[in-house]
């Protein structure tokens, strides 16, 4: 029996790819079996666009425990026995249409990422992007999300260590709401999903089965929002008590060493989760959908298979062993049914009780078609790179106001009205929380620490996507760089448009292949990631968002550095410029030349050789002692960075070298691989050797004091004026 | 001495105690399920912080059913020390073992930062290291802290120094400013009648070593320590 | 069968900053008629009884016991017979 246009719509299939399946199979699949193809064969689990690109990525590292995309999430070591689990998820679409639990979930399926691999869930992240704050909708949507995260993330008892928050009309319609989530394991301890041994049963554990969510992977991943909006997905209701609940038990579980396999349910529920974990052992399975437990009375196996209810588990267990596990779960007045097995014959078969409702074999399903499409360069980008930067007047009022109205924009401002809200201290390892560069946990039983960061600038990459994913990988890697943490390995997360537009297709394709660049220039590679595409509004794409989610590590954790200036008269410098001259073109794509200049023009510009440089030997001179600050020049320059190292040390600075050029662009310009530092002035003569060894450029801006930014001439604002600005900034934006 | 740290389903700061009681202070401890009954050879119970239950209907609500309940409260009228933080601090109270409730902060939102607490009596097993009047820095991780009791039982708290700690600004003055959570009278920690069963919202535990940002924890613990000895 | 509706709402005396928050919500929707909010848990539970009286003095103990805490909470209840779906 064909199959109806209306319901390969629904599964997101093109009539070439259910052609392609009835000549793979040699007959028509059933109405069940077309929905496992269209969950198996989405963007979300299939990266039928994104694959061949993603393979651009290094992925090689003597560290790598796990190749990436072979499990839930990637995995590194970092010695004494321990290695380090980690993946950044998008649930974009789910916020969008419910900003509360959609963000909610979103955590709860990163954790189940982490905790699937026996690894104990130790920080989260979150890179959030919404719509700008005076419309009452998206300040709707960022409160919700906020509120969601603190809700889900608090109760599990996970810190949240860190993230990014911006505002841009490009994702009015459209918020960005990625989770990363960090999970500590001992090595020999790791868990697969991969199933094997015939004859092994498949237990689900967890919440009951109800109708939420189905076609999240097919439908929600490979449509736009508008279109979403139109089938009206159930929205999916987390149970953070479940997930706290399941992390105990499953890693319980994981210690006894009975699991054969654990695999979460995600995206495409059970279908994903058991097919996925069947093809990595290459084996087969049976499973009876009478046997799942459900939330909901009539559900078809249709509607059990796709079900993305939250807070299940599946795992593979020997028959022998059965009890020993069950006994777990009881412990935790947690239900669980055997719900199949593990077969030998290649093939997925489901039954309702005695009868046999699909049958499949698993390679065909885990083997969607790839597409390569021709990228074209979209025809903004003439106008945004034409653009003349020296035709800017500069502000009348100077930089005293300019700097004030660029620390209380929301995308600069203090974001501690986010994080006041998610528990950042519990599992009592955060040696620095949110606000800084990085985040930096102790590892505890060692001297180690580890770091984390958490990038990403749509606006760079909307001005040149190469370029801007460049950046993004060398900023998440800097980041790393001013805690003094050696980068280990990157995650990522792509939230663009619709690939199987063409200009998106090249935003897509020039973004990996500068953010590949940039990783090998930095020799770290990308371990896990997600692919969220489909991101747009009246055929309006966001704009191209990587985000990328950094580890790093400290092997002495006392060797760590922060934002905060210290002490008067340490000498405050400059590393990655020998001199501080004001370049118009390092203003294209600036905070200040769209907050001043209500502009997003001009192409940013990067050096991978310098970058390199510089990033060393910042974490150099912090593991030899010899800085007391360091601070990475990003979002709004030089004068930002400044001000915001005061802001922390709540003490001021006198700046004294000459400023070349215009004013704004060596102020406000955000010209990469920068780095501010302050070092005690007896430290100076080390620092020169050093720097001089690793061949990078400086220069001496002024020193650490007082009670007041000055620079000649220039600037002189209040130490307690600054402060008002950057932390009355956001909570101003949400009231206005 | 030995510490019990109890664990509910939902509990998170267990661990958090039980590092700091055997770690940074090198006593004995040993975790104590929820559905166990067993509080044979400890000295002391420390009830954590965390959602048990998820903190589904009211926090602490479902946890005092607990079968160790009993149990904590058989310990407690023999006169040993019970340490609630945060969620155990709800359950003391749902277990009428504390007076008072604790209800949603009053701004609605979960908050997590470093708050100034005033002791308001070093009489107690669990502040005597400490002097009347000093301010302690210790941070607070809660969505529900907000301290309700009626007009009498206030009174009576007051009247019998049972109000241990209260927030406050860093100099030692109790203003509104410094209340993080709407708390009545800014209270953040009370004691009952009997001197041995402590509740407070701020999370002692998490700072305890100089890394994490501060160590005015150790003078709760050290006070214990300093009773049981 | 029968069919419990369970309303628990704070004591009057004790301060209701999410009823507050409704309120001024409503306000700033232009909803002027509104003077007060008190915000509260609604419960709806099944009781498998033979007897309404014995549903009811069910119904009552959870409340005691469970469903309110008289500190700060007061509650009322309706208890309805209701024909199970075959």
């Amino acid at each position: 029996m064909p199959v109806s246009k209306e319901v390969l719509d629904q599964v997101a299939l093109s009539q070439a790819e259910y052609d392609l399946i009835v000549q793979r199979l040699g007959r028509d699949p059933n109405y069940l079996e077309v929905g496992l193809f269209g969950s198996l064969w989405s963007e979300h689990c299939g990266y039928k666009h994104s694959k061949l690109l993603l393979r651009e990525f290094p992925s090689q590292s003597p560290r790598l425990l796990v190749m990436p995309g072979a499990e839930n999430a990637g995995v590194v070591d970092i010695g004494d026995g321990l290695a380090v689990v980690m993946k950044v998820e998008s649930h974009n679409h789910p916020s969008a249409v419910e900003p509360f639990q959609g963000a909610a979930t979103g955590v709860g399926g990163i954790v189940r990422d982490i905790f699937t691999m026996g690894a104990r869930p130790i920080a989260l992240l979150n890179s959030l992007r919404f719509g700008p704050l005076d419309n009452p909708q998206n300040r709707y949507l960022f409160g919700g999300v906020v509120g969601g995260i603190s809700w889900y993330g608090n109760c599990i008892g996970v810190p949240d260590v860190g993230g990014e928050v911006c505002f841009s009309s490009s994702y009015a319609g459209n918020p960005l709401v990625n989770a990363m989530c960090v999970g500590l394991v001992e090595r020999d301890k790791l868990m697969r999903s991969r199933a094997s041994g015939i004859g092994n049963l498949l237990i689900l554990v967890g919440a009951d089965t109800g109708r939420d969510g189905i076609h999240g992977a097919s439908g929600l991943a490979s449509r736009t929002f508008e279109e979403e909006r139109e089938m009206r997905p159930t929205v999916q209701v987390g149970n953070p008590f479940l997930e706290k609940v399941l992390i105990e038990a499953c890693l319980e579980m994981a210690a006894t060493g009975y699991l054969v396999a654990m695999q979460d349910l995600g995206a495409a529920g059970l279908t994903s989760s058991v097919i996925e974990s069947a093809a990595k052992g290459g084996v087969g399975v049976t499973i009876d959908v009478a046997r799942v437990p459900r939330r909901e009375e009539g559900m078809t196996p249709y509607e059990v298979m796709l079900s993305e209810s939250q807070e299940r588990m599946l795992v593979v267990v020997s028959q022998e062993h059965e009890q020993d596990v069950v006994k777990v779960f009881q412990k935790w007045d947690l239900e669980s049914s055997v719900i199949g097995r593990v077969t030998d014959d290649g093939l997925v078969r489901i039954f309702e009780g005695e009868t046999l409702v699909a049958s499949l074999p698993i390679d065909i399903l885990t083997d969607p078609p790839l597409y390569r499409l021709k990228g074209v360069p979209p025809s903004y980008l003439e106008e945004t790179r034409g653009f003349d930067m020296e035709s800017l007047s500069l502000p009348p009022e100077g930089a005293g106001p300019v700097l004030l109205r660029l620390l209380s924009s929301p995308n600069i401002a203090s974001k501690e009205w986010v994080y006041r809200q998610y528990d950042h201290q519990v599992q009592t390892n955060t040696l620095q929380g949110p606000g800084g560069d990085a985040a930096v946990l102790r590892v505890k039983g060692t001297r180690k620490a580890i770091a984390l960061s958490n990038d990403g600038n749509g606006r760079y990459c909307y001005l040149d996507p190469f370029v801007g994913g460049a950046i993004a990988v060398a900023e998440a890697c800097r980041n790393l760089a001013c805690v003094g943490a050696e980068p280990l390995a990157l995650t990522d997360c792509l939230n663009f448009g619709n690939p199987e537009r063409l200009e998106v297709y090249y935003q897509l394709e020039e973004c990996i292949r500068g953010m590949a660049q940039a990783c090998r220039a930095l020799d770290v590679p990308v371990i896990s990631g997600n692919v969220s595409l489909y991101n747009e509004t009246r055929g309006e794409a966001v704009w191209p968002t990587p985000m990328v989610g950094g580890l790093g590590l400290l092997e002495e954790s006392e060797r760590q550095c922060a934002t905060a200036f210290r002490d008067g008269g340490d000498v405050v410098l400059l590393l990655g410029a020998s001199q501080v001259r004001g370049d118009a073109s390092s203003l294209g794509g600036s905070e200040y030349l769209e907050v001043v200049h209500g502009r997003v023009a001009g192409v940013p510009s990067i050096n991978l050789d310098m970058e390199v440089r510089v990033q060393r030997l910042c974490r150099r001179a912090i593991g030899e002692g010899l800085l007391k600050s360091a601070h990475d020049c990003s979002d709004g320059g030089l004068a930002v960075a400044l001000a915001e190292s005061c802001i922390a040390g709540g003490i001021g600075f006198k700046g004294a070298c000459a400023v070349g050029g215009r004013w704004d662009a060596a102020l406000f310009g955000e010209a990469q691989s920068r780095i501010v530092v302050s070092v005690a002035s007896g430290d100076i003569p080390r620092f020169r050797a050093l720097a001089r060894e690793q061949g990078v450029p400086w220069v001496e801006l002024g020193r650490v004091g007082g009670d007041r930014l000055t620079w000649d001439g220039l600037l002189d604002v209040p130490l307690e004026s600054l402060e008002a600005a950057w932390r009355g900034g956001l909570e101003k934006a949400l009231t206005r | 001495m030995r510490f019990g740290v109890v664990v509910f389903p939902g509990t998170w700061s267990d661990e958090d105690c039980y590092h700091v009681v055997k770690s940074v202070l090198g006593q004995e401890a040993r975790y104590v399920w929820h559905k166990d009954r067993d509080l044979s050879g400890l000295d002391c119970l420390i009830l954590p912080g965390g959602f048990s239950y998820g903190d589904y209907l009211r926090t602490g609500a479902i946890a005092r059913f607990s079968p160790v309940m009993e149990e904590v409260e058989r310990f407690a009228r023999r006169g040993g020390l019970v340490l609630g933080i945060c969620n155990g601090f709800q359950i003391l109270c749902e277990a009428g073992m504390l007076p008072g409730a604790l209800m949603r902060n009053d701004h609605l939102q979960f908050r997590c930062q470093w708050v100034n607490l005033r002791v308001e009596s070093s009489r107690t097993p669990f502040t005597s290291e400490c002097k009347e009047g000093q301010v302690l820095r210790i941070p607070i991780s809660h969505g529900e802290g907000n301290y309700y009791a009626d007009a009498d039982t206030l009174a009576s708290l007051r009247a019998k120094g049972q109000v241990v700690f209260r927030y406050c600004t860093p100099g030692g003055d109790i203003t509104p400013e410094a209340n993080p959570n709407g708390s009545l009278e800014n209270i953040a920690g009370i004691i009952n009648a009997q001197g041995n069963v402590l509740g407070m919202m701020p999370h002692p535990e998490r700072c305890c070593e100089a890394s994490l940002g501060g160590t005015d924890g150790r003078f709760i613990f050290e006070s214990m320590l300093k009773v049981l000895a | 069968m029968f069919l419990a509706r369970v309303y628990v709402t704070l004591k009057p005396t004790v301060n209701d900053p999410q009823g507050k928050t409704i309120l001024g919500g409503l306000k700033t929707l232009g909803f002027d008629l509104a003077t007060e909010v008190r915000a509260g848990k609604y419960l709806e539970i099944k009781l498998s009884s033979p007897e309404r009286t014995l549903a009811e003095a069910a119904v009552e103990e959870m409340c005691r016991k469970l469903l309110a805490n008289p500190v700060i909470e007061s509650y009322r209840y309706e208890v309805e017979e209701v024909i199970p779906r075959s």
